[in-house]
Parts: C-alpha cells; sequence; structure tokens
C-alpha cells in the first residue's frame, strides 16, 4: 500500500519505462489489480500498465469492461490525465466484436456525464462518440428510432446501474447531445449537430483532440479575424442599465 | 494573281458559322515581304554592327505626320531665319555696306539708269529688269518670299522670340481657340436644351388651352425675352415644384422606429442561429437611412421600445409592447420637458453636423454622430439643469464655478495613457465625462484626416482608465457606471478598434491565467476591473450571436474562470457568483447551454453545507467533495442568521472584506446564498426547453430535497429556496426519442449528356470568367512565344544567308584577284623570256 502520490507516480512511467524490462512482467499483475481496483485517478493510471499485460502477456481480466464502464464518473473531463484516459478507452472499444448494449452503455453514460464536461472535452468527447457510432452501428437507434414511442416520461437509462447491460441504455436516445445543440461554444454546438445527420463513412481522428487545453481554443478564438464586428444596439444606461439586468438585483455598485 | 502562288488550306469539314482567316496563303508575296523587312531592319544592323557613329535626322517635323507639308516647309524656313538672325554672315558682303561710285550710291545709279535705259530701248531691249520677269513670268517666287520674308522679319524684330516660345504661343493660342469654340456651342446645346424643358413642361399646361401660345413659345428661343413669356414659365416652375412629404403622425414615427426595432432583431435572432453567417455577411446599419432624412426621431424613442428584450416578449407582439412603451413614457415623463427645447437644439446641431460631413461619411456614422450629438445635448442639458439647481443653491461658492468655468471647449485627443489620466485627474464625474464629449466633439472623424486613428485610441485610453478604477482601494464604480456611455459611443463610432482593444484585454487577462496555471498549478480569481471588462462586453456587443469576434472569447476565458481557479475565500465565491450572473446574462437571450454555470452553482451549495459524505451528487473540478475549503458559506450563527437582511451584495467588497465584522461576513454569505438559489431558479427557468433539461439538474434537485438544512434559514431565505425549487420541480419530463434528419436522397446517375449553351464555336466553355481568361491568356503567351521562336530562326536563317553571300563574294574577289596576279606574272615572265630569246638569238 503506497501513498497516493508515489502511486501516482509510479504508474505515469510504468507502462513505458517499467514494463518493456521486465523478464516478468506478469509480476506486475497483482500490483496493478490493485490499482485498478482503487478507484479515482489511480484506477485511470492503472488502466495503461494492465492493458499492455492484456495486450502482449495474454492477461486474462474477468468483467475488464464493468470495470472501465464504473470508472466514468463526473470528473474524467476534468483531470491531468484525461486524454491519456481517453486514448485507452478508444482502444478498448475499437474492438467490433463488443456486444452493442455495452456500447450503448459506454455511449450514454460518456454522453451524460458531457452535461458537465469543459468545452475543450466537449470538443474530443463528441467526434469520440461518433467515432463509436461508426464502428458499431447497431448503436445507431440512440440517435435514430423512427419507430419509437412518441413520448417517454423518463429516460429508460439508469444511470446508478453498474452493470451495463442491466442500464437499459439501448432503449435510451443521446438527449444529452441534443441539449449540447446549445452549447454557447460554437464548435461544440456545430460538433454537436453532426449527429443529427446519419454519419459519414470515415471515423474522425480524434488523436489530435485529446491534448486540446482551454487556453489553446481561447487563442484559436482570439486570433480569428473578424470580417466585420456587430454591435449591441441597446443603448447602455449605466453597468448595471440593461433590462431585467440580474446584477442591479444582487449586487450594488458601492 | 497567279494561281500558283497561291498556297489553299484545305478544310476537312466546311462548319456553318465559323470564320477562318487562313483559307489561302501566298508564301512567295509574304516571304518577299519578309526579307524585304529583314533588310531595312536586320540587314542595316548588321552592317553597323561594328560602327559607333549614329546617324540623326534632325530635321523638324520630318516624322511628324501631323503637319501638312507646306507647313512644315514654312516652320522650317522659319526656323532658319531664327538661327541665322542676328549673325553676321562674314560672306555677306554688302548687307549693310552700300556700294557707291564716285561716292553715289550705287543703287542709285542702276535706278536712273533704268530711267535712261526705259528712254533708249534700242541696245537693252532683250535684258528684262528683274521686276517685269517677275510681274509677267510669274515667277514671283523670289520676290513674294522677299515680301513674306520681310514681314516675318518686321515681326520678329518686334519680339525676338525662341523657336520654343514661338511653338508654345501657337499652341496655346489653337488650344484656346478650340477651348472657346466648344463652351460657346456647350453653352448654345445647353440653353437649347434647358428651353426644350421648359417648353415641354409648360406645354402639357398650355396645350390644351391655347394653341396660339405655343408659337409665341417658339419664338421664346429667340435670345429676346418676352414679359409674358417670362410669366408662363414662372408659373411653370411653380407648378413643377413637389408636394412636399405629409409630416408623420407619432403613430407612424412608433411604427416605423418599431420597423426598424424588428429589422435589427431578426438580425440579431440571425446571427444567434449562426446561420447562413458567409452568406450574409452585410453589416447591421445602427440606424435605418430614414432617420436622419426625418432628422428628429429622438433617440429616446428608441430606448423606449426596447421592451422586447424581456426575453419573454416575442417580436412583434404590439400590446405588450405598447404597455411597455406606456410604462416607459411615465418613466421618461420628467425628461419630455427638456424634449421639446432639445429637439429644436438638436435639429440644428444634426443640420450642422450634415453640412460638415458633406458626401465623404457614410449614412451610418452619421447617424451614430447625431445620435451622439443628441445624447450629448441630452447631457449637457442634464448637466446644464445640474448647474442650475447648485446655482441656486449654492450660490455663495464661488470657487466652485471659478473651476467649472475653467474647464476648456476644445480639447486634443491625448497622445498617451499619462496625458489622458492627467486630463481627467481631479475632476468630478459630470466634469469627465464633458471632458470625453468634447474630446468627441473637436475631433471627430469628419473634421480632420487623423481623427479616426485618435479616437480609436482613446477608447483603449478609457478602457485602462476604467480598469484602474476598478482596481483601486476603494473602486469607484459609479465613475464607471457613467463612463459606460462614452465608451459604449466611440465603440458604435469605431467597433473594429474598440473590439481589437477588448480582445487584447481578453487575451493578456487569459495569458495570465495560463502562466499561474503553469507555474503555480492552481489559478486564483482576477481583480475586479478584470469582471467590469467582462460586463462592458456584454454592454457593448450583442451576446446571443452563434460566433463573435469579442464575445466568444469571453465566454471562454469565463468558462476558465470557473473551472480552473480555486475558491479559498469569500471572495472567490462572490467573484464567482458574479461570473455566474455574467453568464446568465450573456445567454440570457440565446438560452445556450453553460455546463460551467451548472457545476459552479452545484459546488456553492455544497460548500454551504455542514461536512458530510456527498451523496447522490458529484463536484466537479474547482469545488472537491472533502478538502479544507469545505463549509465557506456555512453558517452555524443563529443571530446572524435572524438578522440577516436580504441585501445586494457591494462590489467593493471583493477587495476589502477583511475589515468586516464576523455578523457581516456571515450576512454576506447568506446573500451569496440567497444570489445562488436565485441564479438556480433563473438557470431552471432558462434551460427547461433543453431535452435533458432532468439530468443537467439532477444533482443540485438531490442537494436541494436532501442536504440543504432548509428549516434553520431565516424565512427570507427559505422563500428564495422554494422558488428556485419549485421552479426546478414543476418541469415535465418529456422525452421523444431522437430520429436523424432525413437524408437527401441521391440522384441517380444519367447517361443523357450533358448540354451547355454554347455561346462562341471553338472555344473551350468550362470554367468561370476567371477561369477562361487565363486559359486564354496562356494560349496567347503560347502562340506569341512560337510566332517569336520562328521569327528569331528566321532572322538566324537570313543572317546566315547573308554571312554566307558576303563570304562568297569575298572569295571570288580573291580568286580575281589572284588570277589577275597571276596573269600579269605570266605577262612579265613571258616578256622575259622572248627578251632573253632574242638577245641568244643576237
Amino acid at each position: 500500500q503506497l501513498p497516493t502520490g508515489l502511486y501516482k507516480k509510479v504508474l505515469v512511467i510504468l507502462h513505458d519505462s517499467v514494463l518493456p524490462y521486465m523478464n516478468e512482467p506478469t509480476l506486475m499483475m497483482d500490483f496493478l489489480t490493485v490499482a485498478y481496483g482503487i478507484g479515482g485517478a489511480i484506477s485511470l493510471l492503472a488502466l495503461n500498465g494492465l492493458f499492455i499485460l492484456i495486450h502482449q502477456h495474454n492477461l486474462e481480466y474477468p468483467d475488464f469492461y464493468k470495470k472501465l464502464y464504473s470508472l466514468l464518473d463526473p470528473s474524467i473531463y476534468h483531470v491531468k490525465y484525461r486524454a491519456r484516459f481517453f486514448h485507452l478507452t478508444d482502444l478498448f472499444l475499437s474492438s467490433s466484436h463488443l456486444p452493442a448494449y455495452l456500447v450503448a452503455a459506454f455511449i450514454k453514460r460518456l454522453s451524460r456525464l458531457a452535461l458537465t464536461a469543459p468545452p475543450e472535452a466537449l470538443l474530443m468527447i463528441i467526434p469520440f462518440i461518433c467515432n463509436l457510432f461508426r464502428r458499431h452501428p447497431a448503436c445507431r437507434v440512440l440517435v435514430h428510432r423512427p419507430g419509437g414511442p412518441a413520448d417517454m416520461s423518463e429516460d429508460p437509462y439508469v444511470m446508478e446501474e453498474k452493470e451495463p447491460s442491466k442500464s437499459r441504455a439501448l432503449e435510451s436516445s443521446l438527449w444529452e447531445i441534443q441539449s449540447l445543440q446549445n452549447h454557447y461554444h460554437p464548435d461544440v454546438a456545430k460538433a454537436a449537430a453532426v449527429l443529427n445527420q446519419f454519419l459519414s463513412e470515415m471515423e474522425d481522428d480524434i488523436s489530435g483532440l485529446l491534448e486540446l487545453s482551454a487556453y489553446e481554443l481561447f487563442d484559436k478564438e482570439v486570433k480569428k479575424k473578424a470580417v466585420d464586428v456587430p454591435l449591441e444596439f441597446e443603448q447602455v444606461r449605466g453597468l448595471f442599465g440593461k433590462k431585467n439586468d440580474i446584477f442591479a438585483e444582487h449586487f450594488s455598485l458601492d | 494573281s497567279n494561281p500558283f502562288e497561291v498556297k489553299v488550306n484545305r478544310q476537312k469539314f466546311d462548319i456553318l458559322g465559323r470564320k477562318t482567316k487562313n483559307d489561302v496563303g501566298l508564301p512567295g508575296v509574304s516571304r518577299s515581304k519578309a526579307i524585304k523587312k529583314r533588310n531595312q531592319t536586320l540587314l542595316k544592323e548588321y552592317k553597323e554592327r561594328e560602327k559607333t557613329n549614329v546617324f540623326k535626322d534632325k530635321r523638324f517635323g520630318e516624322y511628324n505626320t501631323k503637319i501638312t507639308p507646306e507647313e512644315k516647309m514654312i516652320r522650317r524656313f522659319a526656323l532658319e531665319r531664327q538661327q541665322n538672325y542676328g549673325k553676321k554672315n562674314i560672306y555677306n558682303l554688302n548687307e549693310d555696306e552700300e556700294l557707291t561710285h564716285y561716292g553715289q550710291s550705287l543703287a542709285e545709279i542702276e535706278k536712273l539708269n533704268d530711267i535712261v535705259d526705259s528712254d533708249s530701248d534700242t541696245e537693252e531691249r532683250g535684258t528684262l529688269s528683274a521686276e517685269l520677269t517677275a510681274a509677267h513670268f510669274g515667277g514671283g517666287g523670289g520676290l513674294l518670299r522677299k515680301k513674306v520674308s520681310s514681314e516675318q522679319q518686321d515681326e520678329e524684330k518686334e519680339k525676338p522670340k525662341s523657336r520654343k516660345e514661338l511653338i508654345e504661343e501657337m499652341i496655346a493660342k489653337s488650344k484656346q481657340e478650340k477651348q472657346e469654340r466648344q463652351t460657346r456651342r456647350e453653352s448654345a446645346l445647353e440653353l437649347t436644351e434647358k428651353l426644350d424643358k421648359d417648353w415641354k413642361e409648360i406645354q402639357t399646361l398650355i396645350a390644351h388651352k391655347t394653341p396660339k401660345s405655343e408659337r409665341k413659345d417658339k419664338e421664346v428661343e429667340k435670345p429676346k425675352p418676352d414679359e409674358y413669356d417670362m410669366i408662363v414659365r414662372e408659373l411653370g416652375f411653380e407648378m413643377k415644384a413637389k408636394p412636399s412629404e405629409r409630416l408623420k403622425t407619432e403613430e407612424e414615427l412608433a411604427k416605423e422606429e418599431q420597423a426598424r426595432l424588428q429589422k435589427l432583431e431578426a438580425d440579431r435572432l440571425r446571427r444567434m442561429r449562426g446561420i447562413d453567417e458567409e452568406a450574409n455577411k452585410k453589416r447591421p446599419s445602427h440606424m435605418s437611412a430614414d432617420d436622419l432624412a426625418d432628422g428628429f426621431i429622438l433617440d429616446k424613442d428608441d430606448r423606449r421600445l426596447l421592451s422586447y428584450k424581456d426575453g419573454k416578449i416575442n417580436i412583434g407582439n404590439e400590446e405588450e409592447k405598447e404597455e411597455d412603451e406606456g410604462e416607459e413614457e411615465e418613466e421618461e415623463g420628467e425628461e419630455e420637458d427638456n424634449e421639446d427645447e432639445e429637439k429644436s437644439q438638436e435639429e440644428s446641431a444634426s443640420e450642422n453636423e450634415e453640412d460638415d460631413a458633406a458626401d465623404s461619411h457614410s449614412d451610418l456614422e452619421s447617424d451614430i454622430e447625431s445620435e451622439e450629438e443628441a445624447a450629448g445635448n441630452k447631457e449637457e442639458k442634464k448637466h446644464k439643469a445640474n448647474e442650475n439647481e447648485s446655482q441656486n443653491v449654492e450660490k455663495s461658492d464661488p470657487k466652485r464655478e471659478a473651476a467649472k468655468s475653467e474647464l476648456p471647449y476644445t480639447f486634443a485627443v491625448p497622445e498617451s495613457y499619462e496625458t489622458f489620466k492627467s486630463l481627467l485627474a481631479g475632476r468630478t464625474i459630470e466634469e469627465q465625462l464633458i471632458i470625453l464629449e468634447r474630446i468627441q466633439k473637436c475631433n471627430h472623424p469628419s473634421l480632420a484626416v487623423g481623427n479616426k486613428a485618435k479616437l480609436e485610441k482613446l477608447f483603449g485610453f478609457l478602457l485602462e482608465y476604467v480598469g484602474e478604477l476598478a482596481t483601486l482601494d476603494l473602486p469607484e464604480l459609479r465613475t464607471i457606471d457613467k463612463l459606460v456611455l462614452p465608451l459604449y459611443n466611440l465603440c458604435q463610432m469605431f467597433p473594429e478598434a474598440a473590439s481589437d482593444s477588448i480582445k487584447f484585454i481578453l487575451r493578456d487577462a487569459a495569458h495570465d491565467l495560463e502562466e499561474v496555471i503553469e507555474v503555480k498549478g492552481r489559478a486564483t480569481y482576477p481583480g475586479l476591473n478584470t469582471l467590469i471588462y467582462l460586463k462592458i462586453v456584454s454592454l457593448l456587443f450583442p451576446t446571443s450571436d452563434f460566433w463573435h469576434p469579442v464575445v466568444t472569447p469571453a465566454f471562454m476565458y469565463m468558462s476558465q474562470l470557473l473551472t480552473k481557479c480555486r475558491i479559498t475565500t469569500l471572495q472567490d465565491v462572490i467573484k464567482g457568483l458574479f461570473i455566474c450572473c455574467l453568464f446568465l446574462e450573456y445567454v440570457s437571450l440565446s438560452r445556450r447551454f453553460v455546463p460551467e454555470l451548472i457545476n459552479f452553482l452545484l459546488g456553492v451549495l455544497h460548500i454551504s453545507l455542514p461536512k458530510q459524505q456527498a451523496q447522490g451528487y458529484t463536484v466537479v473540478h474547482p469545488f472537491t467533495p472533502v478538502g479544507k475549503n469545505l463549509e465557506l458559506l456555512l453558517v452555524c450563527d443563529k443571530e446572524d442568521l435572524k438578522s440577516w437582511e436580504m441585501q445586494n451584495v457591494p462590489l467593493s467588497i471583493v477587495t476589502r472584506l477583511k475589515e468586516a465584522s464576523r455578523t457581516e461576513i456571515n450576512h454576506t454569505r447568506l446573500s451569496c446564498l440567497a444570489l445562488c438559489f436565485d441564479l438556480i431558479k433563473k438557470c431552471a427557468a432558462l434551460y427547461e426547453s433543453l431535452p435533458s433539461f432532468h439530468e443537467i439538474m439532477h444533482p443540485i434537485r438531490i442537494l436541494l430535497t436532501q442536504h440543504v438544512p432548509v428549516n434553520e434559514y431565516p424565512e427570507k431565505m427559505q422563500e428564495w429556496y422554494h422558488s428556485a425549487l419549485k421552479e426546478l420541480e414543476n418541469k415535465v419530463k418529456r422525452y421523444t426519442p431522437l430520429i436523424c434528419e432525413k437524408k437527401k436522397p441521391v440522384p441517380l446517375k444519367q447517361y443523357t449528356p450533358k448540354i451547355v449553351k454554347v455561346l462562341e464555336f471553338g472555344r473551350k466553355q468550362a470554367g468561370s470568367k476567371k477561369e477562361q481568361e487565363r486559359k486564354q491568356l496562356i494560349q496567347r503567351h503560347k502562340r506569341e512565344l512560337k510566332g517569336a521562336i520562328r521569327e528569331i530562326r528566321k532572322d538566324n536563317q537570313y543572317l546566315a544567308r547573308m554571312q554566307l553571300s558576303e563570304i562568297m563574294e569575298r572569295d571570288s574577289a580573291r580568286k580575281r584577284k589572284v588570277k589577275e596576279l597571276l596573269g600579269s606574272l605570266a605577262t612579265q615572265e613571258g616578256e622575259w623570256k622572248a627578251m632573253k630569246r632574242n638577245k641568244w638569238k643576237n
């Protein structure tokens, strides 16, 4: 049992500077499994080493996807290791032999969590979800259900369910992405609007989007050259002088 | 011509309508032409290839085809005379000297002789005098010439001029004459035209009345005008005057105004949806052009009608508008008194402005200008009123009066921020406003060339000044409140510059934030000035646009603030809530979804709770479920809870909270909490149309219903709480399954030929006009290149031929000479041998 800081440091470098040089990488199995079970950022980091073991050393990990599914919580869009985590998740979900219910559950959970995500994460996750749809056409019912019931009073998807197979994701629709079409960031809104149409065959390349930072986004926006600048036509009457100004209700200028 | 010399270019197919240039060729003719040309040019050059002297033809007008030969000759002669004039010719002996014979002039003697001769016509009958021959045989050349030359000489004696002067004079004269003629003709034409026009106008009036007058009117064309005609014409002019436009009633004015605002609003909506961003780039003009024409639409009206901004009222919902109008009118009833006075002032002012503005600037600018003018006037009025009041009240304060009268009337735009600051330093708010207004007026862009750049700078200075005011220990927010007006006006005048300077500020702020994050790993909230800037952005620019050069970066920046900055103190919470308010204001019209806002409100609620395990919800980044900065908004003191009353949070609190007492702090906490509840309520109202509204609000609802200790709150707070919760709960859950938009069916491939209109035969049709032009140019270039190469080749062949012939000539000459020499030698030898033989014989 290591302190958290050390745990993280070890796990960050484990996959590329420790595992390749070990004679018996399988010895790390127990360590990684325990780390994976801890939860939070440590689990995310342990994922990388675990992946190498599964991929190259024939490790059988029961309920791997269930575990991965339970790793998804609102913080994944905010943590530092976002890029690494989604890179691996992309790898894990790239198999076309995954059952549709599982992928649908992932899609639904990711998009549900996206409701709290910052724009830079949204710009990454929406193409990610589009790619999942392309790989698993069976999941398209999530965005296209022509013969479904007209009105539902409840989202069938069960967020609290740990087991992806029982989350009833396939009966649901991606209302979250539809909500994100109203996002304040124009690029996010545009990206979300893509799901309104039938998707193209080609997968989007998300490798460039993984590392996107908020500052880069800001910089990109600031550097855009505008042809003309629309102006407010309401005459100002002071700092808080707008109609129904929220500030005037709660702040005073003293 | 000779049919054997004609080469016919046979065509494979005859095509109707095709014009061919090269049906038949005459190779012999063209070849001989080419050779001739080369003889004249290339050969000459070739022969002179090693010679450096050049032949220059300096004869006057030799190559000028515009001058007739006679004129040319005359001019040449004049030139010659000019050159020789004044020079003494040494060979010309009898120029001044008179030859004498025995002291008598020879000329006279000649004359005498002549007389004598006439008497005796015996001996010298055959010799006729020069004059006689001239008169009789038309050999007058000499005589005439003499005459002419003597005349010219006279002239030249009068004004000896150089050749150049002479020519210039001549040219000037001819030009003048020509111009005169033209003006005469033009004026005549104009006169006749005018007459015709007048006549036509009058004709319609008179035609059916008196046919006689018609005839009379025709006489009008003669230069002497009749009194009657003049009257008739005057009458005609009078009738021509157009009926002036009817004065518009109040209703119509209101309607126009409404239409204008509707147009603006529609524009805004279009931008909000982000459709056809590219297609319609037209900048929405701030006011329609008719405003100026009428001249007296007060900008007050336009304020009054802005009622649709509520967010609830639809466009074109007239009733509500009317209502609002009424309200507004009541509100502004006080100002109504001033209005009449203002009106006249304004009118004259705007007229003046118009004169100044001339044609050079657009409607928009002048509009803004007049508006600004109006605003300015109003301000002035207000100030005057104020002053009057103050005069009444404190007449005894001469010092202040003096200070006021000191304010100069013209200001130069300050070149640097320091001078700008010193200009405003120590002035009251009103005076600062006056100064700014005067700066703007004195340096209006229509008055001088550089003024635009200067005023654009002024915007930056003003912005900086506002920021500085906000960073003071005791922020002068009241001043900023007033300074927003000139900012707005300047922004309306120079949108590009304003957006640039605000973008610059935003970029700086974001850059600082990024640096702090990189260095420390965490960020802190920026000062009050940045918050004020963000607020100003919402005042100056439409925040509902899908994409806006200033607003979108501002969004990004605020999002970063809410997600990256640590919350460690109560000030941070207040700043965060301020940004939340900003977000809400930004999206109040467009109803865009801001996840950060919900997250932050959730976090704020979370830190208002006693420490416990968060259940059923998760807080994200700036807030942590466990940690040291919890309970920041928790108030335990029962007394404080009781004594709390809802009050507005003073903004200055963010710079100085330390001095406040514990009770005050607690009260502020509670106010923040109340603000948070209100914001939640507003969010709920704003986002209820989102399909996943319940999922978005789920954590907040859980927190509100399960964790918040409602019963401990004071009553007022409970009201806030319940209203927020009600807003959250009473939304219906409705989900409709998503259906993709129908794909457009891809048309089947057709095998019918594509039919293209043929505009010109023999030319490729595809491509745009530009592309076609490019192709044409390329083709022409190719053709020219080929032709040039061919020409060069032919030149070389010709030259080679010439060289060969030269060599042959030289060789043959040499052969001939050698032969000659050999011949002469042979004869010599022969002679010598013969001599020898003879010797031997002898």
